[in-house]
Order: structure tokens, then C-alpha cells, then sequence
């Protein structure tokens, strides 16, 4: 067999729909036999707190499909975020789509490695005990140690 | 005749890949994984996935509805 390929992906994102693709990739490299490092920065720490809280919102969104036209000034109504992101759950769980607790667990079950930025943690007053078990805590010279043997590497 | 049978309808990307992994893992070389999707996308993934884990994709078919493959694990 051919000498084992890896991935390596920075997320920044920690909003609901930009949670789901460097899961998605990590997953699915993964089961294609990948070695897989996410690095996970700045918003992306988001994902991997334990009381997450995810959200997507309509507002500075003009792509996101609407069952119907919304005018700006109603999307930013209090409310409305909520709202969108309760709808979007119904969506994706409706058409088969994974949850992110579902693929982060399977991230996790299939070996993917995750770093948290710790300036991020330090930036943002975030606690180790606050984020997942099974972190490792490193900078931007750790990444480069990871990326620079990686096949594949994504900024997401 | 399958070794064992995976239901992955209703699931879209990427869970039928992730339970086809699951399931192949158990399973002996030379064993048959019998597939049921219903995710159009699988088409092209299955055969993609197959490429390049070296499994082999025995059978793939469609019946408008459902689609169906078969992996031998490599």
C-alpha cells in the first residue's frame, strides 16, 4: 500500500454552516485512509466548545435561501438569528444531513487530530476545560510542522 | 451474495462513505459489502472512494430511486 496521504486544514469559522466543511473533508479523508490534522483558530474554537452553540444568521448573508424574501431590516430583529438557525437544523436533519455533534464525534472516533490556537484561547478568555477532551494546544510553528507534510492543506 | 448489507438511505454526503468505512472495517478481505443509497452524489463517491482505498466496486446500479453497490474489500 501506498505511503499513508495527509490533510491538513485550518479553521477559523465557528458559525453553523461554516462548521460543517472542514468536518465534512476531515471525515471523509479520514475514511479515505488520510491522515488528518485540523487546526482550529480564532472563530473555529467555537465548534470545539462542550456547551456549543452554534448559529447562523440570515443578516450580511444575501446567499442563504430563504423560504421567503426577507427584507435586511427584518432579518436583524430580535429573534430572527434563533429562529434562522432552528430552521436550518430542521433542514439539514430532514434531508439527511449529519450534525456537527455527529461529525465532530466521528472526527474524533476516526483519529483526526485537532489543535486549539492557544493565543485564540488566551485572546478570547476561553478555559482548556471549556473545549473538548483530547486537545493539544499549540501555535502558528506547529501548524507549519504539520503542513509542510501534508499532501493537502486547506484554509477554511 | 453479500457478506453483510448497509442501509444508507436518506443519509446524505458524507455519512454513506463514513458508514461504508465503518462497516468495511469489520469485515475480512474478499467480503462483500452490499450498499442501498439514496443520495445521488454516492454515484460518483462511491466510485471515488473505491479508487482510491483500493476496495473494489463490484456493482453499482440505480432503479430511479435507489441506488445500489457493492464493494469487495480489498
Amino acid at each position: 500500500m501506498a505511503e499513508q496521504k495527509r490533510l491538513a486544514i485550518i479553521a477559523t469559522k465557528g458559525t453553523l454552516d461554516f462548521a460543517y466543511p472542514p468536518l465534512i473533508l476531515a471525515t471523509t479523508a479520514a475514511a479515505l485512509d488520510y491522515e488528518v490534522t485540523i487546526f482550529w483558530t480564532f472563530y473555529g474554537l467555537q465548534v470545539l466548545k462542550k456547551e456549543r452553540n452554534l448559529k447562523i444568521s440570515p443578516l450580511g448573508n444575501p446567499a442563504m435561501p430563504m423560504p421567503v424574501p426577507m427584507p435586511v431590516f427584518v432579518q436583524m430583529l430580535p429573534g430572527m438569528e434563533s429562529m434562522a438557525t432552528i430552521m436550518m437544523k430542521q433542514k439539514m436533519a430532514g434531508k439527511g444531513v449529519a450534525s456537527i455533534d455527529d461529525l465532530l464525534a466521528m472526527a474524533i472516533e476516526s483519529d483526526v487530530k485537532m489543535i486549539a490556537c492557544q493565543m485564540t484561547v488566551d485572546l478570547f478568555d476561553f478555559k482548556h476545560e471549556e473545549l473538548i477532551d483530547g486537545l493539544e494546544y499549540a501555535g502558528a510553528a506547529r501548524f507549519f510542522e504539520v503542513a509542510q507534510k501534508a499532501d493537502i492543506t486547506l484554509f477554511i | 451474495m453479500a457478506d453483510q448489507t448497509l442501509d444508507a438511505k436518506g443519509l446524505n454526503c458524507p455519512l454513506p462513505i463514513l458508514r461504508a468505512k465503518k462497516a468495511l472495517k469489520d469485515m475480512a478481505p474478499g467480503q462483500i459489502l452490499a450498499i442501498e443509497a439514496t443520495d445521488p452524489g454516492s454515484a460518483k463517491d462511491f466510485e471515488s472512494f473505491c479508487t482510491q482505498t483500493g476496495n473494489k466496486l463490484v456493482k453499482a446500479s440505480e432503479d430511479g430511486k435507489v441506488f445500489y453497490y457493492e464493494i469487495e474489500k480489498v
